[in-house]
């Protein structure tokens, strides 16, 4: 399976990063050896396997309904790009 | 403090606080003084605070002073920059979080500052992880201290080179693919990746949820028993944390090991590993056999399809886990962009770098509609091949041995143009992840360009005990641990 250029300019998209025409060349070549290599999964027959998500095959953990965290918003937003009076700023969205 | 050997282990460092031959504080500052003279030639530390850093080693002195019997009171430890640690920068190697203060402590943290243990700094790594050589960070790359001129391993580069240069008696890293184990193995160190759930996950940068696992890097099994008693523990905050009593990992390290039956997968002796790291692991493995120890020849037919699938399940779930890096509540924000969409894009074009990017990418097209069930659902469908592959394979032994990488330490640049030959130093690492059963990696021996050779030890689940047991045997007949950089 090949990725065409039109592919790594969608799913850049879908990742919300944005690519210059010299990385997706780049990107293209690079993931054309990746896909070769996740392809020899194809090889195996796994019809009537249940598939794993994960390691321990454990259920999730109920927990009681009840206020476990404190408002930390100050210092949370000490990290953020552009905060002001407890929101973070972005661009204008609705005109 | 008479001249202290900074390549001391964690337990003789202990001893040494409990005899009052020396104080936490003359420790912390033994190694800052090391690290300030050697991090600008090995780059192994991306940050170091010497206030923070003494301040912690005081109140560690202050506390044995009143009385306190914590197990590693004062002894110091070096954290892999993934960690969060309240008022510390983590930047995950990554320009995305260059300026971010945690402000919370991870649990593993937490766990073995309630030990006593003092923190050194925060060490260099793959950004988010991602990576076999420590050459992706944004903070540049790690010298491995045996050869300046090779790769560390990675992704937890910089703390396996912290304590091979005496930088630092101990470390934490993360494995997700084996990122704990083969740079253990390239710079002559013990390094385990527990069962998953044993350490939680809370406070630990994301980037493959289902395989992320905690662990410890020293010069010992012993080292790493006791590491492990620190760290692991049932915590709520993380969801897959096992809820089970805390056990010591120390208890078995002294039983012989007569009776221990080893499995060799033919799939880890065949082609593709070197012919000098074959013969170090085969003659590591007579000194397993002369302890009392049986090997039985096994096959693990599914776990070629390892790295395939990990290249799928890693990918997806860092696709996943990386969207919260968007440019507005924390990060990178790019200085010009013309509207929200423009902003996220931009900020994420410029705050990650290429391997990160591309693992974004892979990971957004495996779980895009249409091709979910051909990638995803079919490399779940392999893991519990793999899984059962080992199933089987503990119907006739305890542990599974085999090399930890199929090459050893390689040079600057040797595989950075190349994903694919990178991610095949993965090899034998990647299905412990993939089935979250316990490995690890010691030294034992050296292959023809003295380059350092792991012993690789998958266990059966929550088996570490018995791991541990059979390192420290190994490592009470052979000197391979012993030995250290002349740095």
């Amino acid at each position: 399976m090949s990725l065409t250029t039109q592919d790594i300019e969608r799913i850049a998209h879908l990742a919300r990063i944005a690519v210059t025409p010299s990385d997706v060349t780049d990107v293209q070549a690079k993931l054309a050896g990746i896909f070769q290599l996740i392809d020899e999964m194809q090889a195996v027959d796994t019809r009537g396997v249940e598939p794993m998500s994960h390691g321990l095959d454990m259920v999730l953990r109920l927990r009681e309904d009840a206020v476990t965290e404190t408002n930390q918003r100050d210092k949370f937003q000490r990290n953020a790009p552009a905060a002001a009076d407890g929101y973070y700023l972005v661009p204008k969205v609705i005109e | 403090m008479s001249v202290w050997n900074p390549f001391a282990t964690v337990a003789e460092t202990k001893a040494a606080l409990d005899r009052k031959q020396v104080s936490a504080s003359e420790l912390a500052e033994h190694y800052l003084a090391r690290a300030e003279a050697l991090n600008p030639t090995l780059n192994a530390y991306v940050t170091l605070d010497r206030d923070k850093t003494l301040a912690e080693a005081r109140a560690a002195d202050a506390r044995r002073a009143s009385g306190d019997t914590a197990a590693l009171l004062g002894v110091p430890v070096a954290h892999k920059d993934i960690y969060l640690i309240d008022g510390w920068r983590t930047t995950c190697g990554s320009r995305m979080l260059e300026n971010f203060v945690a402000p919370y402590t991870s649990t593993v943290v937490a766990n073995m500052a309630a030990a006593g243990m003092v923190t050194l700094g925060k060490l260099n790594m793959d950004e988010f992880a991602m990576g076999s050589s420590n050459e992706t960070s944004y903070f540049g790359t790690v010298k491995n201290p045996w050869d300046l001129t090779r790769v560390p391993g990675g992704s937890s580069g910089g703390s396996a080179a912290a304590v091979a240069a005496g930088l630092a008696p101990a470390s934490t890293g993360t494995d997700t693919g084996g990122s704990i184990r083969q740079p253990a193995m390239f710079c002559n160190l013990t390094g385990l990746k527990p069962t998953y759930g044993i350490c939680s996950r809370y406070g630990i940068i994301a980037f493959a949820s289902s395989l992320d696992q905690a662990g410890p890097f020293a010069r010992t099994a012993e080292d790493c028993a006791l590491l492990l008693n620190a760290m692991a523990g049932f915590d709520p905050h993380d969801a897959t944390s096992l809820d089970r009593p805390r056990e010591d990992y120390t208890r078995n390290l002294a039983r012989p090991l007569a009776g221990l039956r080893i499995g060799l997968p033919r799939e880890f002796f065949g082609e593709g590993v070197a012919p000098d790291i074959a013969r170090a692991v085969d003659a590591a493995l007579d000194v397993y056999r002369k302890l009392g120890a049986t090997t039985v020849e096994i096959s693990l037919p599914n776990v070629k399809y390892s790295v395939p699938a990990y290249y799928v399940v890693a990918p997806a779930e860092a696709s996943s886990n990386l969207s919260r890096f968007d440019g507005v509540r924390y990060g990178h924000r790019a200085e010009r962009y013309d509207d929200l969409l423009d902003l996220y894009k931009k900020s994420r074009a410029e705050g990650f770098g290429a391997e990160v990017k591309r693992r974004i990418l892979i990971g957004t097209y495996v779980l895009s509609h249409g091709y979910y069930d051909a990638y995803y659902l079919q490399a779940g469908k392999l893991r519990r091949l793999i899984a059962e592959d080992f199933k089987r394979a503990y119907e006739v032994c305890d542990l599974v041995m085999g090399p930890t990488a199929p090459e050893s330490a390689f040079a600057f640049g040797a595989k950075s143009d190349d994903p694919v030959k990178m991610y095949l130093n993965d090899i034998f690492t990647i299905c412990a992840n993939l089935t979250g059963q316990p490995a690890m990696s010691h030294p034992c021996g050296v292959d023809d360009s003295g380059q350092h050779v792991g012993m690789h030890i998958i266990g059966n689940y929550l088996d570490e005990a018995r791991m541990l047991n059979a390192a420290h045997q190994f490592q009470r007949a052979t000197d391979w641990h012993t030995r250290h950089p002349s740095i």
